[in-house]
């Protein structure tokens, strides 16, 4: 199956357009398949909505903090070696991805 | 029909820090692929961002530049989207509470000053580099996760030209600022046109499209020069501007429509979690507006007042922050100013605009220029021999004092030996004598230059003129 280029959808959960940007692929049953599970987990959250949250500051983080910053020091990071050998295919010290339509 | 284009930029600064946004790796050019990476940069799960505080500041810093209207508080937010650019799937970027908001730059365009508002201007992290095989692509992560400030404009801008001079002043400030390096050749400043064009009158702005990741000042000019009448021409043909990104092909010289990274964006902005909010107080933005360094205005006066130089000579010095400092640096070193700014603004923007490199890049350096030109005042070297010696350490290096002691440059102020010069000079042409006799000036020049050539160019041309003045009665 291919990815249908569908635009973003006015309303209403689609898979395919999720699927599409997420660049997974979806056969045709997998695609029936996800369109029920995830409804039905959005369903779930609808039941947030009913809530009355006006008036209320957006919740960003669950512990209130801020200014968590870093002074601008060099720390050490991973060796290239380590660091290319998790990766399904390298070469010229670069990670090898399939070859990227620009 | 006459039509107008509104033009706005989103231009993308690296800043000037010594480690990334996010993490502690180097932010530095050049280094060999993924040797600037760590787990968070990577994208590994359950790595945590902390933000770099310098980059904050210079961010800060450049909307005070700006005049921007500073957000104390802001924060961080995801943009979704899945691209072998970024290793997280999201980037980190400011959304809807920037750290500076609102500003102007003023440009001057054939004579007339323009203000150009500044919308924004937001902290987020660059992303890696792609390059690009016949097969298949490679992902280089150094420049993964630097800090990359991005300055949006208002639609103010209506030409080419505008843009061009808009760029130009955008990096005068961002140099002076001390905020980024603002090399070009190393990506330090990307920019993304939006462009519509409108009947004049008419009240709102036309369909636009975007021109995405322009590295070059020049190119930005000949996109816009190509984008403007294509619009026109659609538009006159009765047809429709479709809202949709383009490229800028250099080598064409045309923009086409772009598929890919850029076709589907549904980014789906949400507080990034792993970063608590920035709450700046207001005596930690005042400190860092006292920290404000010169800016081209007030150093152009300063030269003005300070080396009694011409209002004009101070205005190319400055132009360039690395042109000013090089004049300053050379000062310092004991060069007469007039004679520095001139040979400057001559020989060595010269040498600048041939090799398009940076002033710092050319061999000669200020103390170098300081040595030459004491060595003209003093009147050990003339002109045109200083002019062979600046040659000789532009090729190679070197002192230019042991240049001259060496070549045995230095002039020759020595009376008994440009008498006899002249005298020779004289008796090997009568016939010029005889035409300064009858008041032909030409004649006279021709002598002082026969004297110059027998002294094989190092004859002080003042003495030289006085001895044969003397000599011919
Ligand atoms: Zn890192």
């Amino acid at each position: 199956m291919r990815m249908t280029d569908s635009a973003r959808p006015s309303d209403g959960f689609d898979v395919a357009y999720v699927a599409r940007l997420a660049r997974l692929h979806l056969e045709e049953n997998e695609r029936a398949q996800l369109q029920g599970q995830l409804e039905q987990i959005l369903s779930y959250v609808d039941a947030l909505k009913e809530a009355d949250v006006s008036g209320l500051a957006p919740m960003i983080q669950a512990v209130e903090t801020e200014n968590v910053l870093r002074s601008d020091e060099v720390s050490p990071g991973v060796d290239r070696e380590a660091a290319l050998a998790n990766a399904p295919e390298h070469r010229l010290g670069l990670f090898i991805v399939p070859r990227i339509l620009e | 029909m006459s039509w107008q284009a509104d033009i706005g930029l989103e231009i993308h600064v690296q800043l000037r820090t010594r480690t990334k946004m996010f993490c502690g790796c180097p932010n530095a050019f050049g280094a060999e692929p993924n040797t600037h990476v760590c787990p968070t940069c990577l994208g590994y799960p359950g790595t945590l961002p902390v933000a770099n505080a310098d980059a904050i500041r210079l961010t800060v810093r450049s909307g005070m530049l700006l005049d921007s209207t500073i957000g104390l508080r802001s924060k961080f937010d995801r943009k979704n989207y899945f691209y072998p650019d970024v290793s997280k799937n999201y980037q980190i970027t400011q959304y809807d509470e920037p750290l500076c908001i609102g500003g102007h730059l003023d440009i001057v365009v054939d004579g007339q000053t323009r203000r150009i508002g500044i919308t924004r201007i937001h902290l987020e992290e660059d992303v890696a580099k792609n390059i690009h095989f016949g097969s298949d692509s490679g992902v280089d992560f150094n420049r993964a996760g630097t800090p990359l400030m991005e300055i949006v404009t208002e639609p103010d801008l209506h030409t080419p030209e505008e843009a061009l001079a808009f760029l130009q002043a955008l990096k005068q400030v961002l140099q002076y600022g001390e905020v980024s390096d603002c090399n070009l050749e190393q990506g330090n400043i990307r920019c993304d046109i939006n462009c519509s064009v409108r009947q004049v009158g008419a009240e709102r702005l036309g369909t636009k499209t975007e021109l995405k990741n322009m590295n070059t000042f020049r190119g930005v000019f000949r996109a816009l020069q190509h984008e403007i009448p294509r619009q026109i021409r659609e538009l006159e043909r009765g047809r429709s501007i479709v809202q949709e990104t383009r490229r800028w092909d250099e080598a064409s010289g045309r923009t086409e429509a772009m598929r890919g990274k850029e076709d589907a964006h549904d980014y789906r902005y949400f507080p990034e979690p792993d970063l608590p909010p920035v709450q700046l107080t207001e005596e930690e933005v005042a400190r860092w507006r006292a920290e404000l360094p010169e800016l081209p205005v007030a150093r152009r006066a300063r030269l003005v007042q300070a080396h009694g130089l011409p209002e004009y000579d101070a205005g190319v010095l400055v132009a360039d922050k690395e042109v000013a400092d090089f004049f300053e640096a050379a000062l310092q070193a004991g060069a007469p100013a007039k004679a520095a700014s001139n040979w400057i603004m001559t020989e060595l923007l010269a040498r600048v605009s041939e090799t398009g490199a940076s002033i710092h890049s050319l061999r000669i350096t200020p103390a170098a220029l300081a040595s030459l030109l004491q060595l003209v005042e003093k009147k050990v070297i003339n002109g045109p021999t200083a002019k062979e010696v600046l040659a000789l350490v532009l090729a190679e290096g070197g002192e230019p004092e042991a240049i001259v002691k060496q070549r045995g440059l230095a002039q020759v102020s020595d009376t008994g030996a440009l008498e006899a010069f002249a005298a020779q000079a004289i008796s090997a042409n009568p016939k010029s004598v005889a035409d300064y006799q009858a008041g032909k000036p030409a004649a006279f020049e021709f002598l002082v230059g026969q004297v110059m050539r027998l002294s094989r160019g190092k004859a002080n041309p003042q003495l030289v003129r006085e001895l044969l003045k003397k000599q011919l009665g």
